[in-house]
């Protein structure tokens, strides 16, 4: 009855599955989130609207940015595959490099915002907004530093199968990220500025 | 072990007559005598399961011991059986199938926003019942005056509330005559209720709404016609006026307030009320969304704040006492996040606004 | 002025935050008389724990332990010692009622009764019942599916002391502070900034969110567990009822809890920063709240319910000497409602004004859980049906359970069908139905799982009598001190009352305090279960399998060995120690080396700075927080510096361990 070839308890690692249900809670997160902008969105409290606040442009070079990342990301991957450790780091430098530069166009898009007085406190509009893509951006900065920790794990270890199974989780969460994004940028800036 | 509780029993019944008002199960208006009706119909559709479940729950367990004498009908292969499990889907299902046609016809009957001409019982008044903390204001919009904590009421003729708040979430609840409805600020929610005959019912708020609720009570008085016109003589001689600024006075907390009238009530104060602008100040809920429907108020919009502030000037501390919040003052705390946000943002936008 | 009371001025000091000596209710005797006991009784355990050298095992067996038996066992122990607190809240309240009619004032002002109230519920569901529910996942899950531990056993460790950080917090505010005077769903404006300022609401905000983190990975980790660590051949359709109520409940929590963090944050900005997602002004919108906290708040209830269907799905099958009734019929009825939980939350507030329609449909959706419901006590009753039952302990509970359970589900229905909600909502009888339910179903079944499994955790059974004393002070006590408030509720009375003025209602609160004693009974009773049974294990000892059990978790020694079983098991088919036993099943000796986790001591420093962040955030001790919060982001990450996580057990060692727990 016994199977004793079978005496590993992990035949298969877990990780994958586990990080995947992860990314499913978050996404509820953020789909809560979306539906209280939904509803929030259109209270303005005789303060201003999406039009009057953002810039296409502006918000058009924060997603390139996060987009190429997720290009970039998936060359550090490739190089991974064939076990080349410098360009894997090298293409995690560049994705950490372009997450960060979308984190400052956030913060600076956020700080420009407060300073003109349509801080979050100023209508449930406003509130939704930066609850919305704020969370979004902290789960960017959590992924910068999570790329940071993993890049220099790289280093001192090469690409073992840990690193390898960590790589292959953080590219689900980076990928997840863009596709939040996506969402963001059609539901939040796309459909208010037209 | 029902021998041991039956006693108990006994004596809760005794208690259940000893002159207790069951209102939900005795009502004295029609709303309520139709949901007591949907209770016990549902209650006794429900049985034709329960009761088989409760009897078997007791029996099979002991019918089936183990030390029993002849354990020949013990069938371990007895684990499925399609007829068993038809039943056990089948039978619930058509009860489900009844409860729900109740459900449906019921909920539409009793639906609290629909008015009860169809009971043809006279003409309805109107009664605009706001909930404050913590005492209940009913103003009488047709005649002109108001109430704290009594409602009078025609009997026999149907009631149509309009419900709001000033602050937190009540609901208006008078057991005998009908279920409740929620009241909130900002917004306006309706109940119909009918009094068949004179008496009177208690009523409160029956949802926690803080350190006064347990006081937040009122009697609801249904009287016959020329009893409720003599009422209405007298809160007309005895009340003073209820305009904006009574209204702000009365609007500040206070735990068990005693009953008083108002003789007059100015214009259009109900409105305002669920507009939360009965202050001149302050921007009127429909106004602000109006506006908001056409866009807002722009970047020009942005230092318009304290026209729209509401709650903060209504703080109140945990006994109940008003507080003054110092509030608002996020801005603060993303200054300590964000250094000098004037080195970043010398924009056309930020001139404008503050312009 | 409403009362001559004021709460303490706000100040903030840039060291202490709002913290000041005011806030420490030194004048409220009652508050001082627990302090002085818990602090006293606490002492006592320190000095004994000190005097008896047993603070290194306690850190090096339990504490930092990634055995989902210990976290298991943990967890039942928070669940047990929060209960005692829950509890006392619950009899404060009756006596209370019991005292404050007719102009009477009773001894408990609204200040203070408000959130005795509001720590009730919060603790009885979150500390109380969701501890339990994940103790017993944690402990016989892994077993029943042959497995050596979870998928993620640090996590599992760093969830169970999350949720241990947030009850921390809970009592905190007993004695720095205050707690919450909102109720237990905290309903907005009330629990806004403005109506509820002081940090009561506060500690609420921070221990619910901090002990979420806990749950969501929780639920993470046991579903991965289910999926990808089950014994070879396991499939799906042979798991046992239990593990499959597991797997169900996980995605129940990993699909519901993200919304009750989402809404809890939401608050939580609108408290601090000045948001208005909430507010009656600028746009914000309460009934959004009301919404999303039901959206988590409906699957909740399954949450705790559905293990608990499972354990009694084990525990009549083993009593009755027969395979489950039904059972592929148990694993839809199972999932049906899974799914049905998320299109009910409506009929939470079916009396906030919408329309007949959707009420209607949240009433139909709501009905249509009691068929699935319903089939699974009609499965329980045909598995006992021709049987053999014996009752024992655990079959007290369960037949406790099918006959409270029936009834407080009829009553739920009741409250299902919204005209008669209208006149029901928010009264005792709402109080009278969620207990007779979360009692007569979650607690009985908590009772009968512990009783049911205590022997495989210890080795030794319960004490029969002290147990059963336990069941009729739970079971009499609660009929008595419930049914009056099922009546008092069809008089209309308003839940949440700290004093009345009908007298006519004092007889039914004093009978139903009468009833709180009685359940007091029963809790002492278990605990002087748990001593007896310790102080005789000699007389109580017994064997891997003392109730001739049909799954996999008795294979093994009682108490199971750290790995579980010795060898793998090929899984042939359902309740498969039952078939092991029938084709005459022994271990083999051929022993190979076993990989297993190795302890950590990350999970609890993480959750001790977590602890400290949320009582910083509470007092606005902004430096302390962010201390608090790097240390938490720096110990994690140091721990993804470890890469030396797993050992091998070698055979020799496990031969050694076989014989020894075989002779034991």
């Amino acid at each position: 009855m016994s199977a004793a070839d079978a005496h590993h308890a992990h035949p298969e690692s877990p990780t994958n599955i586990g990080f995947w249900i992860y990314l499913m809670s978050d996404c509820i997160i953020f789909g809560a989130l979306f539906a209280t902008y939904a509803v929030l969105g259109g209270g303005f409290a005789g303060g201003p609207e999406p039009k009057d606040l953002f810039e296409p442009g502006f918000v058009a070079i924060e997603t390139a940015l996060l987009l190429v990342s997720s290009i970039t990301f998936g060359m550090a991957m490739l190089a991974a595959e064939k076990q080349k450790l410098d360009a894997t780091t090298g293409w995690l430098v560049v994705t950490g490099l372009l997450g960060a530069g979308f984190i400052g166009m956030e913060i600076y898009e956020f700080a420009h915002l407060i300073h003109i007085g349509a801080g979050p406190d100023r209508s449930a509009f406003l509130s939704a907004f930066f609850a919305l893509v704020g969370t979004h951006g902290l789960h960017v900065t959590g992924g910068i530093i999570w790329l940071v920790t993993l890049t220099a794990q790289l280093r001192m270890h090469g690409l073992n199968a840990a690193n390898m199974r960590r790589l292959g989780t953080l590219s689900m969460f980076w990928h997840f990220l863009d596709l939040i994004w996506i969402g963001v940028f059609s539901f939040v800036y796309l459909v208010r500025l037209i | 072990m029902l021998r041991k509780i039956k006693p108990l029993l006994a004596a809760a019944g005794a208690l259940a007559l000893s002159g207790c008002q069951y209102h939900v199960l005795s009502p004295s208006g029609w709303v309520a005598h139709q949901e007591r009706n949907l209770l016990i119909i549902s209650t006794l559709l429900m049985l034709i399961v329960i009761l088989p479940v409760l009897f078997m729950a007791v029996y099979f367990p002991l019918k089936y011991r183990a030390d029993r004498e002849d354990t020949s009908d013990y069938d371990p292969t007895f684990t499925h059986s399609s007829r068993l499990e038809l039943v056990v889907w089948g039978v619930p299902i058509l009860i489900i199938l009844g409860l729900g046609y109740f459900t449906w016809v019921y909920t539409h009957r009793l639906d609290p926003y629909r008015p009860l001409d169809h009971l043809e019982a006279g003409e309805a008044i109107e009664v605009q019942a706001v909930s404050l903390d913590w005492k209940w204001l009913f103003i009488y919009p047709e005649l002109g005056i108001a109430s704290v904590n009594e409602l009078a009421i025609p009997a026999g003729r149907p009631v149509n509330f309009s419900l709001t708040s000033s602050t937190v979430m009540n609901t208006l609840s008078i057991p005998a005559l009908g279920g409740m409805v929620y009241s909130m600020a900002g917004m306006e929610t309706k109940l119909h209720l009918i009094a068949d005959s004179e008496g009177t019912y208690p009523g409160r708020s029956a949802h926690y709404s803080g350190p006064g609720f347990s006081q937040m009570t009122f009697d609801a008085l249904a009287m016959d016609d020329a009893a409720f016109d003599a009422w209405v003589a007298k809160v007309k001689a005895e009340g003073d006026a209820l305009d904006a600024a009574t209204y702000l006075a009365l609007e500040t907390p206070s735990i068990d307030a005693p009953v008083s009238y108002y003789g007059s009530v100015s214009e259009g104060l109900f409105d305002r009320i669920v507009g939360l602008c009965v202050d001149d100040d302050t921007v009127c809920m429909g106004d602000m969304m109006m506006m908001d429907m056409m866009g807002g108020g722009g970047l020009q919009g942005i230092p318009n704040v304290p026209f729209y502030e509401y709650d903060r000037h209504r703080a109140i501390d945990g006994f109940g006492n008003p507080v003054s919040l110092p509030a608002p003052e996020p801005k603060h705390y993303y200054e300590a996040f964000l250094a000098d946000p004037d080195q970043l943002c010398r924009t056309p936008l930020a001139a404008e606004a503050k312009s | 002025m409403a009362t001559e009371h004021l709460q303490p001025q706000e100040t903030w000091s840039p060291i202490f935050g709002r913290l000041t000596l005011d806030w420490i209710p030194y004048h409220e005797p009652i508050l001082i008389g627990t302090f002085l006991g818990v602090a006293f009784a606490g002492l006592i355990v320190l000095a004994l724990m000190t005097r008896f050298r047993l603070w290194l095992p306690l850190w090096r067996n339990w504490v930092i332990s990634v055995d989902h038996k210990k976290i298991g066992i943990m967890y039942m122990v928070l669940g047990f010692v929060m209960m005692v607190r829950g509890f006392a809240d619950a009899l404060m309240m009756r006596l209370q009622q019991a005292l404050a009619a007719g102009g009477a004032e009773g001894y408990l002002p609204p200040h203070h009764y408000d959130q005795v109230f509001t720590a009730h519920g919060v603790i009885m569901i979150f500390f109380v019942a969701m501890p339990f529910v994940t103790g017993i996942m944690n402990y016989v899950m892994p077993t029943q599916i042959g497995a050596r531990d979870v998928a993620f056993p640090f996590l599992n460790n760093f969830s169970f002391w999350m949720t241990v950080a947030g009850a921390l917090l809970v009592n905190l505010s007993l004695f720095i502070g205050e707690f919450a005077r909102v109720g237990w769903l905290a309903f907005p404006p009330l629990s806004g900034a403005a109506y509820s300022t002081g940090p009561g609401m506060d500690y609420y905000l921070w221990a619910l969110q901090i002990a979420g983190v806990g749950t969501t990975l929780s639920g993470i980790n046991l579903i991965a567990t289910i999926l990808k660590m089950r014994a070879p051949g396991m499939k799906m359709m042979m798991m046992p009822i239990f593990t499959w109520t597991s797997l169900i409940t996980n995605v129940l929590i990993v699909a519901a809890f993200p919304v009750l963090t989402a809404t809890l944050a939401l608050l939580t900005l609108d408290r601090y920063l000045g948001f208005h997602f909430f507010t009656n002004d600028f746009g914000g919108n309460a009934m959004m709240y009301i919404n999303l906290i039901w959206i988590w708040g409906h699957p909740e209830v399954y949450i705790l319910i559905i293990p608990i269907f499972g354990v009694f799905s084990e525990v009549v099958a083993t009593f009755s000497r027969k395979p489950l009734f039904g059972y592929t019929t148990m694993v839809w009825a199972t999932a049906c409602i899974m799914v049905l939980s998320f299109v009910v939350w409506l009929h939470h507030f079916f009396t906030m004004g919408s329309g007949a329609n959707v009420n209607t449909f949240f009433g139909i959706t709501t009905m249509i859980i009691a068929v699935p419901t319903g089939v699974k006590i009609f499965n329980w009753l045909f598995t006992m049906y021709r049987g053999k039952v014996r009752l024992e302990l655990p079959m007290y509970w369960t037949i406790g359970f099918l006959v409270t359970f029936t009834i407080g589900g009829m009553t739920g229905v009741l409250l299902a069908v919204p005209p008669v909600d209208f006149q029901l909502h928010n009264t005792l009888f709402l109080i009278a139905h969620f207990h007779n339910v979360i009692i007569g179903g979650v607690v009985f079944g908590v009772y009968a799982a512990v009783t049911y499994w205590w022997p495989k955790a210890f080795g030794f059974k319960l004490d029969d009598r002290w147990g059963k004393r336990a069941f009729w002070g739970w079971f009499v006590g609660f009929y008595l001190a419930f049914m009056p408030l099922y009546a008092l509720g069809l008089m209309g009375v308003t839940r949440r009352m700290n004093s009345y003025a009908d007298m006519g209602w004092q007889p039914y609160f004093i009978v139903a305090a009468l009833g709180a004693v009685v359940i007091l009974f029963g809790i002492l009773s278990t605990f002087m279960c748990f001593y007896v049974s310790i102080r005789d294990r000699k007389r109580l000892a017994c064997g891997g399998d003392p109730w001739d059990a049909r799954t996999l978790e008795w294979a093994n020694q009682s108490p199971p060995q750290k790995y579980n079983f010795p060898q793998d098991i090929l899984v042939t088919g359902r309740d498969m120690f039952w078939k092991m036993k029938e084709e005459g099943f022994t271990w083999s000796t051929d022993y190979q080396p076993i990989h297993m986790p190795k302890d950590t001591a990350t999970g609890v420093l993480i959750s001790a700075f977590a602890l400290g962040f949320g009582f910083a955030m509470v007092w606005y001790i902004w430096w302390l927080a962010i201390l608090c919060f790097v240390a938490m982001l720096a110990i994690g990450i140091a721990h993804t510096f470890n890469y030396n996580r797993d050992y091998y057990i070698q055979p020799d060692e496990v031969a050694a361990t076989e014989a020894k727990g075989a002779s034991a």
